[in-house]
């Protein structure tokens, strides 16, 4: 049922595999990893030979005029935004003060008090009233009956300024990215060059470490929530950009051709045909880029952005996990909230659509009812304290997190011992080996080395795209760090897909485990990563181990999921058919179950390595250096400006790189006809 | 389902009814309450705050007196160093409390250095600012030798992890820090890699288990730090600063300088008639009333309000010397 962020949306996943098992792409799968291991066996000797020679390290703060280059951009950037010279950051500037007003207009209506009204014109009763109201009317009443206790948690979690603030922010954001992304979503589906020109720059958009862009923004936007909310619309505008262009796409033909012969024009097609047919689509695009804007929400707190970010980053300055963990779990409610209610809204929107009507008298009823009652309560809450300030008691969220306080204090004593041990063997005989071999080779022979395993996997296309992408790395000159990242991410990618196909097969088999595991995975995902950070901290020191446990905390949920929803798509009748073949659990799983959901454990392997990439940065707050480090090493220091972004920009041709070889690779696997 | 919806929005506004006719006779309306700030001639006070605890403590006290004795309305900020002095040319930033030097910024924004000079020093806050290397206070028990920087090579076997190979390691903080540490740890000749933990909480967490755990630990750490009070941290003699010492950053191979930390406000803010302009001015205090403020935020858990009220009910005397000038 939820949306609750599947993949990225990067390429649409390729149709689960329903032909029976075939023995020609497991003999092409086996001859292509011959061949990688062959590269490994080559690549090996050459490290041996060259180790340590012609590695492109590059010292902590070493300047080159590529870095000068980008701060020189960056610099004249904040001379124009401060003269007013240039008519576009004076766009910028403009659009910003509107944003800011609007905004500041919402805060004196729900959370700040306005001088010299003591209080928010409306507290939270009449904010509860109004967003049960809109629940009611989009939904049905049984998300009207989630809602309700949701939003009654942020107050009773101790958040609730900080909770609305987040949802105003949020609900600008989405506002905006729907507003141009669904028109940019009917472009991509209509015209396949303007497709080819947008998917790039999505790429980059949903690439790029959004610490890079934190400098810049809050220099052309200014300090404040327009910034913010410009910062969130980078990131959370592709994915409805992406589903809408896909949902138009899949309207069927049969059915354009006989509206067509209607006489009907190209705009009146679109609004009376294609966009109903693909409501329900669209409004997955909405859910997941609601999803994507939330997650923006501690990084925005860095620029000072209002919300529930704020108490997370908190939490991390005063090193309390209890106030870092609260916060978070109201981040989690409201996620799962809006999820919810937007796939409720989705269902109604459709049913709506079948019927073609809006409801009976009884839902007009219902709702003229509701719409006075929350008249009602907004008057009271306008006038009155009591239903204005949300009350201090019952307190939920003081001993919570006193719990998880205490829970910190058992972690750092009673652990560590062993959890170093695990620490210590994973990097000396997992990391530190790859990594020496992909970073303390030459660069050329990894270079090669990266480019022909390109090749075999992923073939043609997949080489041109790697030959760009190395290119700008090496000219950004961070390749060493870059080397070093990658490693990470790959050790941490491996873990992913173990974990996912272990857990997912089980979820996919048994719908006991899958309903007792899927809200610890919803949770997972959406608690921002700044709150296990420091439990894992705790656990394993500052490392690049440690970097890699938050990242495969980050990644492994969407993994998870995928893997489970391909094992439960394998078609009922051929379960049964190896069943009746006397096959066993091992091998249903392993012969059956796994090879048909072949597609799926494609498809998490290439999110799972995106995730663990969106986590470089923050993996460089906790011991992992190389670029994640250079990242934030730009946002904090004058100097190294240009650094900042030569890294962020490696980051994204990082991830243009893995996720062009990986998803080629996989389109090959599951199309094994093609290209034999 | 469908004929049970009126009814459930019936029953609830009949309560709602009910609420409305108790609270008719309760009071409590909303116009009788009354705002804390009654004079507005001091208008908005934006401070920035920067990330970390001891600056909370300054912004909120001085952010605490502008609000109760100035009635000005006080906008807290959260950013970043640089952030907050870009903050200064476009009127979003008043304020930042406790600078760490930042050559760098001054040169961009501070006319005298050669800026644009929407940045002007407001002189120092009285806090003494301490950056260098240290060890947890079981090390310094058991190896008593080791606070001389020129014993650190012989136990460098001790310090070392999975990141930094045959070396010992040496922490260092967030990327926003001061640092030498590389070209000291290139200049002085020891046999050591300068490993980024790269965020304060990161160093803290590992101070803190290495003292618990009695694991080694060298790393680079700074005060006036509300942890100090938790964990003494023991501080490593490097070659005595002097005058200049620091001036070729590649060349390093003496101590940090002891920072006075300052006050630095946009000019505008300066030129402005705001009573808090000489409030900004005389804010002085030590660091031991810093840690108490910040002890009060970090590990007591308290509001930063109302850990800077704490402080300054007990500290009338001073507050009122920086209020009268």
């Amino acid at each position: 049922m939820s949306v609750l962020a599947p993949p990225l949306a990067n390429h649409t996943p390729p149709e689960p595999d329903t032909t029976p098992w075939r023995a020609t792409p497991a003999r092409l799968v086996r001859n292509r990893f011959a061949a990688v291991i062959g590269v490994l066996v080559v690549w090996v000797v050459a490290w041996a030979l060259f180790k340590d020679h012609f590695t492109l390290t590059i010292g902590g703060s070493e300047q080159t005029p590529v870095f000068d280059w980008l701060r020189d951009r960056s610099n004249w950037v904040e001379e124009a935004a401060s003269s007013g010279s240039n008519p576009v950051i004076n766009f910028a500037g403009w659009i910003a003060d509107i944003v800011d007003s609007v905004f500041s207009w919402l805060q004196s209506v729900f959370t700040v008090a306005k001088f010299p009204r003591p209080l928010p014109q409306i507290g939270w009763l009449g904010t509860i009233a109004l967003a049960a109201l809109v629940a009611y009317a989009a939904a049905g009443w049984r998300t009207l009956a989630l809602v309700v206790p949701c939003f009654l948690s942020f107050g009773v979690l101790g958040y609730w300024d900080d909770s609305i603030d987040l949802l105003i922010v949020t609900f600008f954001a989405v506002v905006v990215s729907c507003f141009f992304g669904i028109a940019l979503g009917v472009l991509m589906a209509h015209s396949r060059r303007f497709s080819a020109l947008l998917t790039p720059v999505l790429d980059v958009m949903q690439t790029m470490p959004s610490f890079t862009y934190l400098l810049p923004f809050s220099i052309l936007f200014g300090i404040g929530p327009a910034a913010a909310v410009m910062m969130t619309l980078v990131y959370a505008a592709p994915p409805v950009i992406r589903i809408t262009a896909h949902g138009l796409r899949g309207v069927s033909g049969p059915v354009l051709e006989a509206t067509d012969s209607l006489g009907q024009t190209g705009l009146q097609r679109l609004w009376n045909v294609e966009l109903p047919m693909a409501k329900r689509t669209i409004i997955a695009g909405i859910n997941q880029t609601m999803m994507a804007a939330l997650s923006m929400a501690t990084i925005a707190a860095y620029i000072n952005s209002p919300g529930l970010g704020q108490p997370v980053l908190d939490g991390l300055k005063r090193s309390q996990l209890g106030t870092s963990f609260v916060a978070g779990i109201a981040i989690v409610i409201m996620a799962v909230m809006l999820d919810r209610s937007m796939t409720a809204a989705g269902f109604r929107a459709e049913l709506a659509a079948r019927a073609g009507e809006k409801g009976g008298p009884f839902r007009k009823v219902g709702l003229g009812l509701a719409a006075v009652g929350t008249l009602v309560a907004l008057y009271l809450s306008h006038s009155y304290v009591w239903a204005n300030e949300f009350p201090s008691q019952p307190d939920l969220g003081t001993p919570l997190r006193n719990a998880v306080d205490d829970f910190g204090n058992w972690l750092r004593t009673d652990l560590s011992h062993l959890t170093d041990a695990i620490q210590r063997v994973a990097t000396d005989y997992g990391l530190n080996p790859i990594q020496s071999l992909l970073a303390d080779s030459p660069w050329f022979v990894t270079s090669a080395a990266i480019l022909v395993i390109a090749a075999v996997v992923g073939g043609r296309k997949a080489v041109i795209s790697t030959v760009v992408c190395l290119a700008g790395i090496l000219g950004l000159g961070l390749w060493n760090h870059a080397m070093e990242t990658l490693t990470a991410c790959l050790v941490a990618t491996i873990a992913v897909v173990v974990l996912a196909v272990v857990l997912g097969v089980l979820m996919g088999r048994s719908h006991r485990v899958d309903v007792g595991l899927r809200p610890i995975l919803d949770a997972g995902q959406t608690l921002p990563p700044f709150v296990y950070l420091v439990p894992v901290l705790i656990l394993f020191g500052p490392n690049r181990f440690t970097a890699m446990v938050a990242g495969v905390v980050y990644a492994a949920p969407v993994a998870i999921k995928l893997v489970a929803d391909g094992v439960r798509a394998v078609s009922p009748n051929t379960i049964e058919a190896a069943e009746m073949a006397g096959s066993s659990t091992w091998q249903m799983i392993t012969k059956v179950q796994l090879p048909m959901a072949r597609s799926s454990v494609l498809l998490a392997a290439n999110q799972g390595l995106l995730y663990v990439l969106a986590m470089v940065v923050i993996g460089g707050m906790v011991g992992a250096g190389a670029l994640g480090f250079d990242v934030v090493t730009g946002f904090r220091q004058a100097n190294d400006v240009g650094r900042g972004l030569a890294a962020g920009t490696t980051i994204v041709l990082l991830g243009i790189m893995v996720d062009r070889i990986t998803t080629y690779g996989a389109q090959r696997a599951s199309s094994p006809a093609s290209r034999a | 389902m469908e004929h049970k919806r009126p009814r459930i929005v019936a029953a609830a506004l009949a309560g709602l009814g009910l609420a409305v006719s108790l609270t008719a006779c309760g009071g409590g309306s909303i116009q009788d309450a009354q705002t804390g700030s009654g004079d507005k001639k001091c208008g908005d006070l934006n401070v920035a705050v920067n990330p970390w605890v001891g600056y909370e403590a300054d912004a909120h006290v001085l952010g605490y007196v502008a609000k109760t004795r100035l009635g000005c309305n006080v906008n807290y900020k959260d950013l970043d160093e640089q952030v907050s002095w870009k903050g200064f040319g476009s009127g979003e930033v008043d304020v930042v409390v406790e600078n760490w030097g930042h050559p760098e910024l001054q040169k961009k924004y501070m006319a005298d250095k050669g800026g644009d000079g929407s940045a002007v020093d407001f002189g120092s806050t009285g806090n003494k600012g301490v950056i260098g290397w240290f060890v947890p206070p079981w090390m310094a028990k058991k190896y008593p030798d080791i606070t001389d920087w020129k014993n650190l090579n012989k136990y460098s076997s001790l310090f070392k992890t999975t990141e930094s190979g045959s070396k010992g390691t040496l922490y260092d903080g967030d990327p926003g820090f001061v640092t030498n540490d590389e070209a000291l740890v290139t200049n002085l000749k020891l046999n050591y890699k300068v490993v980024y933990a790269g965020s304060e909480t990161a160093l803290i967490e590992a101070f803190r288990d290495a003292e618990k755990n009695k694991k080694p630990m060298l790393g680079y750490f700074y005060e006036p730090q509300w942890f100090l009070s938790e964990v003494p941290l023991v501080k490593v003699d490097l070659p005595k600063y002097t005058d200049g010492c620091d001036a070729d950053a590649a060349k390093v191979a003496c101590d940090y300088p002891v920072y006075d930390l300052n006050k630095v406000v946009a000019k505008k803010f300066a030129d402005s008639k705001s009573p808090a302009v000489d409030l900004v001015k005389n804010f002085t205090w030590t660091n031991d009333d810093q840690n108490v403020v910040a002890k009060y935020i970090s590990q007591d858990q308290m509001d930063p309000e109302d850990a800077a009220k704490k402080w300054v009910d007990a500290h009338k005397d001073e507050v009122d010397a920086w209020v009268k000038g």
